[in-house]
């Protein structure tokens, strides 16, 4: 089929869906008054039975925590694809080499990048772990601290101390870290049974809303993918960066 | 509905079909940032700061630090490859 | 309405872009805009007209707010497409070393 032809029945497919879902969406509840008790009866829950703070981070790790899990081993998956399908293209031991070579030519950045890298990674750390810690209670939680503490490995890539990132990452460290989350979470979630009460369910003690222990299993959980998101993007973006590394000697 | 949320979400849609019309992925990672900030500022109009929050670290910190990488490792090849041809001619 | 008819525009716009594209990272990047689409819809489908954030850390505990699951389900889902996103780049630099070429009209069949 002529590229001409292709474009013609996709534009004329893509109006037909089109008018499919103008039709679909006019017949949703009026914009503004969701239906639903869900919404009504999940806060309630959130606040007055498990004591937690932040509704949403309440249900994604005790409502839905099933959805959770899922999710979480998805991102796992997807670092294990990205590691295998990356590591195809390079050799043992030229990771090494093209750091050597990198740190000895010298760092190509500015210095005053490389000084506000420095500067800011602590901080942007400390951001990480905070935000993470605190999912309960303020807008956060373990997805969003763990991208961040990721980010803050990245900055020092940036920054351009390539050697610092390869000494940093280690890469059996991100690899068990990465499991680690993922093993905690599952084990949190079967230690329902333990308790002789249903998988999943919320075993610790609930505390009062707004201190830092409050929600019983949920900054449990919360530590746990935060752990396991670090590791995973730190994987991912790692890999990547090592394919960028080998650039200077050609390819692989 | 809100000025802040329409203005928004025409903001979005805009974004949306920059991103999609820009045919040069090294500027369509930029169309793409940008769409992720409206999108984040959108999130907030709609009062979801989690989600906004997470928006924010993957669509500014993390996507576009991946397409970059990976566009500069294929245009890396490319130009190997386009040497191995001129010497080899 | 305005709010469904956006989330309509971008799945649209984003299929498109999909359909005619001629570079692989641009591929990508117009699945990312696809994505965009759900997480608007997502959204518009939870508020609530007078709705707070339903953060309870300094509000009232009956305040009206807006629909808490749906943002969780959004939440995960702008996670996992940063993971979608780095598997199906990884994907594409394989594929480059393959076939020597980013255009998907002239990636050529699998061969054993």
């Amino acid at each position: 089929m002529s590229a001409r032809a292709r474009l013609v029945l996709g534009l004329g497919s893509l109006a037909g869906l089109g008018a499919l879902l103008v039709w679909a969406v006019g017949g949703l509840p009026d914009f503004g008054h969701p239906r639903g008790p869900y919404a009504d009866l999940a806060p309630r829950i959130m606040l007055d039975e498990r004591h937690v703070a932040n509704a949403v981070t309440g249900i994604t790790f005790d409502l839905r925590g099933f959805d959770t899990l899922g999710e979480e081993l998805i991102l796992f998956v997807a670092a294990l694809g990205a590691a295998v399908l990356l590591r195809a293209l390079r050799t043992e031991g030229a990771i090494e080499e093209a750091a050597a070579d990198e740190e000895r030519r010298g760092p190509g950045t500015a210095d005053a990048l490389r000084a506000l890298g420095a500067v800011l990674v602590g901080p942007m750390l400390l951001l990480g772990i905070y935000v993470v810690v605190h999912g309960a209670l303020t807008p956060g939680g373990g997805f969003q601290g763990g991208v961040l503490l990721a980010g803050a490995l990245l900055l020092v890539y940036a920054a351009g101390q390539v050697a610092a990132v390869e000494r940093v990452r280690p890469a059996s460290l991100v690899e068990v870290a990465d499991a680690l989350g993922a093993a905690a979470y599952t084990l949190v979630a079967l230690a329902g049974l333990v308790f002789g009460v249903a998988v999943m369910d919320n075993v610790l003690a609930y505390g009062t809303t707004g201190s830092l222990l409050s929600g019983g299993t949920v900054p449990v959980l919360s530590v746990a993918v935060g752990v396991e998101v670090t590791a995973g993007v730190t994987l991912i973006l790692s890999e990547f960066v090592d394919q960028m590394l080998l650039r200077s000697r050609g390819g692989d | 509905m809100t000025a802040l949320q329409t203005v928004c979400l025409l903001a979005v849609a805009v974004a949306g079909t920059a991103t999609v019309l820009t045919r040069d992925p090294l500027r369509q990672a930029v169309a793409s940032g940008s769409l992720g900030l409206a999108l984040s500022v959108l999130f907030l109009a709609f009062g979801a700061p989690d989600v906004a929050l997470s928006q924010i670290v993957v669509a500014g910190v993390a996507v576009p630090v991946m397409v970059l990488l990976a566009l500069a490792k294929i245009r890396t090849v490319d130009r190997a490859a386009a040497r191995e041809d001129a010497g080899e001619r | 309405m305005v709010a469904y008819l956006v989330a309509v525009w971008l799945l649209l716009v984003g299929l498109y872009g999909v359909i005619t594209s001629r570079h692989l990272v641009h591929l990508v990047l117009c699945l990312g805009v696809m994505q965009a689409s759900t997480y608007v819809l997502l959204l518009a489908i939870g508020w609530r007209v007078g709705g707070a954030a339903p953060i309870f850390a300094d509000i009232p505990p009956s305040t009206p707010v807006v629909d808490p699951v749906v943002q969780a389900l959004t939440l995960t889902d702008v996670v996992v497409e940063a993971t979608v996103v780095a598997v199906l780049l990884a994907l594409t630099v394989q594929a480059h070393k393959r076939f020597g070429t980013c255009d998907p009209d002239a990636l050529g069949a699998l061969r054993g």
